[in-house]
């Protein structure tokens, strides 16, 4: 176990707790960058989709994992940023350096106005209220057929930064690029607002909304500003989204979506960054892994392909509910259990990362 | 002018009458203690000054300026800072996190700057840092600062939320039963720093507390209650030898032949 001598106050204000760690992270982040030389176009294209959803999966991770607030409607906010980027290179010829953060400040804005009647709302009822939004978008979009060419769907175009286009299928490893640029930056801000104020008020609203406003944390503010945020990063991921898919219609972002979305955030680990890299690698990864498992399994018994419909939700929720029964935390919750009991060898113990009995809480004054 | 001043303050929940009529002033520089059997409505008194309950009739003031147009968020940076009974930390934190949480009210930076991380949110949170540290080098709290509060004992929780409503750097501090399961020598550790509150913070103290040593120990003036009604006002010692006082703790004389209570 390292220990950490600490001089100055930056000492925690620092993005990376000690230079090891700063080391390791630039290795990962080097490998990322190098990933293009070392697979395939085909994998390339997966990586991709796997930042793209962690994109996302980090804007409800900072809703869900460090604000506390659940939201069962993220795939609205997916597609307010999907559909308003390209309307706005359609419709008013905007550049997509332009378009993108325009985009995301959109989603940011559904958001802060979804927030503003639904943040009253506590638990369940604030999960139904989101879930009567996203479902809501989905007709929105219909009514809206002039500009979002409703049921028949919408054409992104190419992705073009001074007349250099990014194109899925054209240039896979350059828009793997773009996609990774974008994940960096969003993770920079994603660690700001933790080290920040802002982190702290959001972490406050999570654990205890009586003792936030005992600290003078403006309560119904914070949890616009959280949905806001939120959703602005989810939109800039559904923008992207919208790119990669090419084309899209109004069922793009349904309600599986934004299931999908807190699947990915669940599996991952709530309330960490990784958790959001983790899911999504899961996610990514797992059809890949039943079709694999299934060409083996029909050359095995000799029966060709076999389709079985519904086995992939099937699956997810298996995973989904295992997690939920037996490693709340997440995989990356799995994972520092892993890497505690190796720092600590041979002294761990099994009940280290056991949650503590809270103590009686304050009656609620509301 | 007092620091605080209730006048006839009632609430009502329903058809209970929580606080009935209670005017008291609290002075600057004093220990001013709430002593009463349960459900005599000190914490009530406690959730009106921090405005999660409005009253019914009657005024608070602070300052001389009425505090019940402001919103529950808007009072700690008005100089009010408050702890619970049942201790509301914020449980998946470090306890350095906690306390930065206090210093909320004096943040200048907002959302778009902390995203970017400015240089001027850098040097807010150092000074944040350092004002914190006071706190915790004041409460001994030196050897918990990485802790997270999900693993700490009781007792050490009852201190960080104090050190919590310390960094808000407030002019009045309410502590609601600051002592409520501690050991004898936390107790002690709590009296210290409640005298050391007031004479070297120069911070009003308003606490409710049902530990008689502590009260007698530390507080200037105590107030009575029962069944939201003010029964006396004084000295530690005139209080606890106040008449109505004993009669609501130990019941009225009239004893039955017996000997028990009638």
């Amino acid at each position: 176990m390292r220990i950490v001598f600490k001089t100055s106050y930056d000492a925690d204000i620092r993005l990376f707790k000690h230079n090891a760690q700063a080391f390791w992270y630039l290795l990962l982040f080097a490998f990322a960058i190098l990933l293009p030389f070392l697979v395939s176009d085909f994998l390339i294209g997966e990586a991709t989709l796997v930042l793209i959803w962690a994109i996302c999966g980090m804007g409800l991770m900072l809703l869900v994992g460090q604000t506390g607030q659940a939201s069962l409607g993220h795939a609205a906010f997916m597609a307010v940023g999907a559909y308003s980027n390209v309307i706005y290179q359609l419709n008013f010829n905007m550049p997509f350096l332009l378009s993108f953060p325009l985009a995301g400040l959109t989603a940011g804005v559904a958001g802060a106005l979804v927030a503003l009647p639904t943040t009253r709302l506590h638990g369940i009822y604030l999960a139904i209220a989101t879930l009567a939004i996203s479902v809501l978008t989905e007709d929105i979009i219909i009514i809206l057929e002039p500009i979002t060419g409703g049921i028949a769907g919408i054409f992104a175009p190419d992705i073009e930064i001074f007349g250099y286009t990014f194109n899925r299928y054209g240039n896979p490893v350059e828009l793997y690029w773009l996609v990774l640029a974008i994940t960096f930056i969003v993770i920079y801000a994603y660690r700001n607002i933790l080290r920040s104020p802002t982190g702290r008020a959001f972490a406050a609203v999570r654990d205890s909304e009586v003792s936030a406003k005992a600290m003078g944390v403006n309560v119904a503010r914070t949890k616009m500003v959280a949905f806001a945020i939120s959703c602005t990063i989810t939109g800039l991921g559904g923008a992207l989204m919208g790119h990669f898919a090419t084309v899209f219609t109004n069922e793009t972002f349904n309600l599986i979506i934004s299931i999908t979305l807190l699947l990915i955030i669940v599996v991952g680990g709530l309330g960490t960054i990784h958790g959001a890299f983790f899911g999504s690698i899961v996610f990514v990864m797992l059809p890949l892994m039943i079709s694999l498992t299934r060409d083996a399994v029909g050359s095995l018994t000799g029966s060709g392909s076999i389709t079985i419909p519904g086995l992939e939700s099937g699956i997810f929720g298996a995973i989904l509910i295992g997690f939920i029964l037996f490693e709340p935390m997440g995989l990356y919750g799995r994972w520092l259990k892993i890497r505690t009991y190796f720092e600590l060898f041979p002294f761990y113990r099994k009940d280290m990362f056991r949650r503590q009995k809270s103590y009686l809480k304050t009656e609620r004054t509301r | 002018m007092s620091l605080l001043e209730l006048s006839n303050v009632t609430l009502r929940f329903g058809g209970l009458v929580a606080v009935n009529d209670v005017s008291f002033n609290v002075e600057e520089g004093e220990v001013f203690a709430l002593v009463g059997p349960n459900g005599a409505g000190k914490s009530t008194i406690f959730n009106m000054i921090s405005r999660f309950y409005t009253p019914a009739e009657g005024d608070i003031l602070f300052e001389g300026k009425s505090i019940l147009e402001k919103e529950a968020h808007e009072i700690p940076s008005m100089g009010i800072a408050r702890t619970f009974q049942n201790i509301e930390l914020f449980e998946q934190a470090s306890v350095l996190q906690n306390l930065l949480v206090g210093r909320h009210t004096h943040r200048r930076s907002n959302f778009v700057a902390d995203m970017v991380f400015t240089p001027f949110v850098r040097s807010e949170e150092r000074a944040h840092r350092e004002a914190v540290e006071h706190v915790i080098d004041f409460l001994d709290l030196q050897p918990y600062r990485e802790k997270f509060i999900a693993g700490l004992p009781y007792g050490v929780r009852k201190v960080v939320e104090m050190g919590r409503a310390l960094a808000i750097k407030p002019k009045l501090l309410l502590l609601d039963e600051p002592a409520s399961g501690l050991s004898v020598e936390e107790t002690q550790d709590v009296a210290f720093w409640i005298e050391d509150i007031k004479k070297v913070m120069g911070i009003t103290v308003l606490m409710v507390e049902h530990d008689m040593h502590l009260v007698g120990a530390v507080s200037d003036r105590v107030m009575a209650l029962a069944d939201g009604r003010m029964l006396a006002i004084g000295s530690p010692q005139e209080v606890q030898n106040d008449p109505a006082v004993i009669e609501a703790y130990l019941g009225s004389d009239g004893m039955t032949d017996d000997g028990e209570a009638a």
